[in-house]
């Protein structure tokens, strides 16, 4: 949930750890998703095909896992938290009927083009291992808004 | 064949990136429609984020902002090719996922992707994506196979102005295993391909002869691997086979291509009793068969009595699995 106040840069401080994210991976997300971020390849919609491929199920994409770990950030950030960059490195892979859960923390605060921001650590595991990792940068108001 | 990588495949592929990488970025391609709240909202609904500065005119109004955005991370859906679409013809990943294809690193998983943001985007801006080859690195041993890593570079543009941008990077490789065909092979054969059955012809196809695979016809036989019978289209014209330039003449024409429903009548047919030819059973029948897409396409009747085959008679596609390259098109009796 995201409200609609936003975190000052003053109220964080390194090592802050982010509420956890639980996604609740049907294939009805699955595929809604893979659908919203125009990605149609058969292993994110067709499960007899996925399985022919040699995968156990249908299976996120990476455009939603970019939009997850984003929304994860933003959550806890609040609306007007400017998302600079989305880094992440792909793991297992997360199949339908999973569960995947995102933690995170507040890593170090860098100053990139005269702009302060926090690096994000954020981590997303599903119960073959870990999914997704990677950072998200981000810019915050001096004062709360 | 061994384990190891013959060097002179190495040295092919890294040749061939050097290529692909001097060739430089692609023309920036347009996205189907400009940033707009319809597929944000979709967005935003499936990945259940809430943040009002995208879906809530007034909040985002008095926001940062000064009213509605896109998501950042929404920047590579504008641009994605959809449901029909076709990787751009001068696409640097495309030509380095075709050159490892014929190298015989035929599978793929992405195994990073990093955004930069450098704005946000509004409704009603129109944005473009370029891709530019970054770099091969390889071959390297993975758990996965061995293989190569590719890095591409994306850059999303408004006009002249790069808004975002993407490194992303893929490992295409040989399955595990699959030198010997026992283990980490995904396309294990029965199964029903989009035009067809896909079977296994290691027995029926012993040192058949190969096909010459030409960047004209690669997209044929890489559709052949997944049960899709891939036939040209030129504009509105359908092709086979597949040819480099638009029948209609047109030099600026690119083609695309349909996948036929793989049912057909046998328009003409021959049984072939001598010589013996390497990975068929004589005789055989070859059969040119019009599809009810309405081109005709050759290619062996399998399990048929000569004695039975007919002009006009029913038949409809089958795949005849020989390796992991190659997959050939037949036909069977539909019955």
């Amino acid at each position: 949930m995201t409200g609609t106040s936003t975190v000052s840069a003053s109220q964080v401080s390194i090592g802050t750890e982010l509420p956890q994210l639980r996604i609740e991976v049907t294939p009805t997300f699955v595929i809604s998703t893979a659908l919203a971020t125009r990605d149609f390849q058969d292993v994110h919609h067709d499960r007899d095909l996925a399985q022919q491929r040699g995968s156990k199920d249908i299976f996120l994409n990476i455009l939603t896992d970019t939009g997850l770990v984003q929304r994860f950030v933003t959550d806890w950030a609040g609306p007007e938290a400017l998302v600079r960059s989305v880094n992440i490195r792909l793991g297992v892979p997360c199949y339908a009927h999973d569960t995947l859960t995102f933690s995170g923390r507040v890593a170090e605060r860098v100053e990139v083009d005269g702009e302060q921001r926090f690096v994000i650590e954020v981590s997303g595991q599903s119960s073959l291992g870990e999914h997704v990792a990677g950072t998200v940068q981000i810019a915050l108001p001096e004062v709360t808004t | 064949m061994t384990g190891t990588m013959d060097s002179d495949i190495a040295a092919t592929v890294h040749e061939k990136a050097e290529r692909i990488a001097a060739g430089g970025g692609s023309k920036p391609r347009p996205a189907r429609d400009p940033v707009n709240t319809a597929m944000i909202n979709n967005w935003v609904e499936a990945m259940g984020d809430d943040n009002p500065v995208y879906t809530d005119p007034e909040f985002a109004a008095s926001s940062v902002h000064g009213g509605l955005v896109a998501p950042p991370a929404m920047a590579q859906v504008w641009t994605m090719n959809g449901l029909h679409g076709q990787r751009a013809e001068d696409d640097p990943l495309g030509a380095m996922m075709a050159a490892l294809d014929e190298a015989g690193f035929t599978s793929v998983v992405a195994t990073n992707s990093e955004q930069t943001y450098h704005r946000y985007l509004s409704p009603g801006e129109h944005v473009s994506a370029s891709t530019e080859l970054d770099g091969v690195v390889g071959p390297k041993r993975t758990a996965l196979g061995e293989g190569f890593f590719v890095t591409t570079r994306t850059s999303w543009l408004v006009g002249d102005e790069v808004v975002a941008e993407m490194t992303f990077k893929v490992l295409k490789f040989r399955p595990a295993g699959s030198d010997d065909g026992t283990a980490g092979d995904a396309g294990a054969a029965p199964w029903q391909g989009p035009s067809g059955r896909v079977v296994d012809a290691s027995e029926r196809a012993a040192g058949v002869l190969r096909p010459v695979i030409s960047a004209d016809t690669e997209f044929f036989w890489a559709g052949t691997r997944v049960g899709e019978l891939r036939i040209q289209r030129w504009g509105d014209t359908l092709r086979h086979p597949p040819g480099p330039v638009d029948p209609g003449g047109s030099m600026e024409a690119t083609p695309d291509y349909v996948v036929a429903a793989g049912h057909g009548t046998v328009y003409s047919y021959v049984v072939h009793h001598n010589p013996p030819v390497p990975g068929k059973q004589l005789p055989f029948v070859v059969a040119l068969v019009e599809l009810d897409e309405g081109v005709r396409v050759l290619g062996e009747l399998i399990d048929a009595d000569p004695g039975e085959v007919s002009i006009g008679m029913p038949v409809r596609a089958v795949f005849l699995r020989v390796d992991e390259e190659l997959t050939l098109p037949a036909w069977e009796v539909a019955r």
